[in-house]
């Protein structure tokens, strides 16, 4: 605090009028050179990183990976592929995003447009933050918990009335939380950028609240709403903690029950952050070329959605209100 | 209490005859002069100061009253805006509300239309009466509908041209009507603001693409096909170049025979070229109220005649 109790002004002479851009100091100098090092050191490692995978998944990455499931065995070609993890993966993401989604922009749009009651709006705000800075290991077990409870006991496998806990619905349930603040974060953000001019002329034309949230807010705020739905995706398919634990950990999908889709979802399998886990040379499978091959695939998944989310809000800066 | 109230309003049934201000008020006479006929400088008027002539082409065929501020008042947390405005609305003729920056003529049009009542610190008294129906009683989505708002800067939606008007037009039924169904609705909306032929058949041009010009005509086609019964306009051509200008002019003009137009400008030129009367506000009152010929030529009020020669605020 003492800090600003010192006096404002600036004793000293003034520069001449005529130093019209004098030297800069030895010290900003200096700080310049540290920070461009340190952005340049930045970009060679996630430039090294994105190099090393390219060229060790290329090499390893073969057709028939996409085609078979994984099988046991000890040898790379007698291991399979991992045609289930992947499915998995986008199963489980979009069973995540299926919730996220509609109950983010709820969120959102409740927290920019409607903010009332103000203290319940406070308390969604650090919830959400909470949840955010929450480790997803950590919403794993709270997840077990739940679903291991007999009222959830129909969302995944139970015999003689002890409930399993581990399934697609269960495991996407609780992803749906980790892409949950990154939703909200972005649609809000979205939302708050729309001037208030653009919802008094709905207003003014005898619109109700909720048609122009609807039909101009939320169409308007397309972009943002995109890219946090790409930011939560790959965060979601990032994730291992919340498979390992909920999603059963069985490499192929083991279906409980007979009715087509549902029989997949309540039963488990695994996704390719698990099936990389796996496959390690640390892991139960040790098949470090497959692990590459896998870690290039879900590599690129992301790159992808990275490149979504550039296209989006480059999208979104290129119609603006003039003022 | 040096302001003049506006003459009572006499509804009119007569052809020819518009509205007359029914003698004195407060205690203050009338002008000689004020008052007969429809008086609005159509032709004989002498010559006079402001350039330009009236876009008036036939005198106003029958004004009735639509809505009509009785001592109104409205302020932003203590700081009043508007104070004890009374003044008529009428439907056949164009009410311009001229005065200097922050005299309230923005607060007093968005009173109108509740749209003051989106902000919360906005406290407000006296009465509005559309039709003679206080519009504190309506539902403000429905009386926005009849009475609707072109904002001082162009404010389209970020969305086609097309879905712009269609915006309107949607929703107001209980189900949404089909893009075909709404074609003719959207391009007679956007004809009527002068906008159709311009954009020819290129009504999925993204709205914020357009000129300025173009983005307020189209804001005007919006407030149109609401098919509103008093239009408010708040310096709608401060944006705008002189032809888009000549355009809305002419607009408004044409319109008054169906809708009642109220127009804030700060170009006593506009004023004098599309109003049949002026209310002249200062600091929130209602100075002085009464037919553009009259107001600019002859106004009763020292304060109205030096803002009118250019020597105010
Ligand atoms: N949202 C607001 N909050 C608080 N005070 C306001 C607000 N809007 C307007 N005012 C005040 O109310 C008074 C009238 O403002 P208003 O916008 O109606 O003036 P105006 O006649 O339209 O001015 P201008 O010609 O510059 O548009 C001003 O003194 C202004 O400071
Ligand atoms: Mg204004």
């Amino acid at each position: 605090m003492s800090l600003l109790e010192l006096p404002v002004s600036q004793p000293g002479p003034r520069a001449p009028r005529a130093a019209q851009s004098p030297p800069w100091r030895l010290i900003d100098r200096v700080g310049l050179a540290v920070a461009w090092l340190l952005g340049l050191l930045f970009c060679a490692l996630a430039g090294a990183l994105v190099l090393y995978f390219l060229v060790q998944g290329i090499k390893y990455v073969r057709p028939s990976l996409f085609l078979t499931n994984p099988s046991p065995g000890f040898t790379a070609t007698a291991t399979g592929g991992f045609l289930d993890p992947m499915l998995g993966t986008m199963l489980v993401s979009a069973i995540a995003m299926a919730i996220a989604l509609p109950i983010g922009i709820g969120v959102a749009v409740w927290l920019s447009e409607y903010g009332r009651p103000a203290a319940l709006a406070r308390v969604a705000e650090s919830t959400i933050e909470m949840i955010a800075g929450t480790p997803s290991i950590v919403l794993a077990l709270f997840g077990i918990l739940l679903f291991e409870s007999p009222a959830l006991g129909f969302l995944s496998r139970s015999s003689e009335g002890v409930v399993f806990g581990r399934s697609f619905f269960a495991a996407g349930a609780m992803l749906s939380l980790v892409a949950l603040p990154l939703v909200v974060s972005n649609v809000r953000e979205g939302l708050e950028a729309i001037p208030d001019h653009v919802r008094e002329a709905s207003y003014a034309l005898g619109k109700t609240k909720f048609a122009t949230t609807r039909r101009v807010l939320l169409p308007a705020a397309r972009p943002s709403v995109l890219t946090g739905a790409m930011l939560g995706a790959g965060r979601v398919i990032g994730d291992t903690a919340i498979i390992v634990v909920l999603l059963g950990a069985t490499l192929t999908f083991d279906r409980s029950g007979s009715v087509p889709l549902l029989s997949t979802l309540r039963g488990t399998g695994s996704t390719l952050t698990y099936y990389v886990f796996y496959n390690a040379p640390t892991g139960e499978g040790n098949q470090p070329t497959k692990a590459y091959a896998a870690a290039f695939v879900l590599l690129m998944i992301v790159l992808a959605l990275n490149v979504g989310v550039d296209i989006a809000t480059r999208r979104s800066r290129r119609l603006r209100w003039s003022s | 209490m040096e302001f003049l109230t506006p003459p009572p309003v006499r509804r009119l049934t007569g052809e020819e005859s518009v509205t007359e201000p029914l003698g004195p008020t407060r205690g203050l006479p009338a002008p000689p002069g004020n008052g007969n006929g429809n008086g609005n400088g159509n032709g004989s008027a002498p010559a006079s100061p402001l350039v330009g002539g009236r876009r008036r082409i036939a005198s106003t065929p029958l004004a009735i009253d639509r809505m009509q501020a009785e001592a109104l008042s409205v302020a932003y947390g203590r700081k009043p805006a508007v104070d004890s405005v009374s003044l008529p609305i009428r439907q056949g003729e164009v009410l311009a509300l001229i005065g200097p920056s922050g005299c309230g003529k923005t607060t007093l049009l968005r009173s109108l239309n509740r749209l003051t009542e989106l902000n919360k610190d906005v406290s407000q008294s006296g009465r509005i009466t559309l039709d003679e129906v206080d519009i504190a009683t309506l539902d403000p989505t429905a009386l926005r509908r009849r009475v609707t708002m072109v904002f001082q800067q162009p404010n389209p939606f970020p969305m086609s041209v097309f879905d712009n008007v269609a915006y309107v037009l949607r929703e107001q039924a209980a189900r949404r009507p089909k893009r075909a169904a709404l074609r003719g609705a959207v391009r007679d909306a956007l004809a009527r603001a002068g906008l159709l032929d311009e954009l020819g058949d290129d009504l999925d041009h993204p709205a914020l693409r357009l000129s300025g010009g173009q983005q307020q005509r189209l804001c005007i086609a919006r407030a149109l096909a609401a098919d509103p019964e008093v239009l408010l306009l708040d310096e709608p051509c401060s944006a705008l170049d002189p032809q888009s200008t000549q355009v809305i002019e002419d607009l408004i003009v044409r319109l008054r025979e169906d809708v009642a137009v109220v127009i804030v400008t700060h170009n006593l030129q506009q004023a004098y070229r599309v109003a049949d009367y002026v209310a002249f506000m200062y600091l929130g009152r209602l100075v002085e109220y009464g037919t553009a010929g009259q107001l600019f030529r002859t106004a009763r009020e020292q304060r109205t005649r030096e803002y009118v020669r250019g020597e105010f605020g």
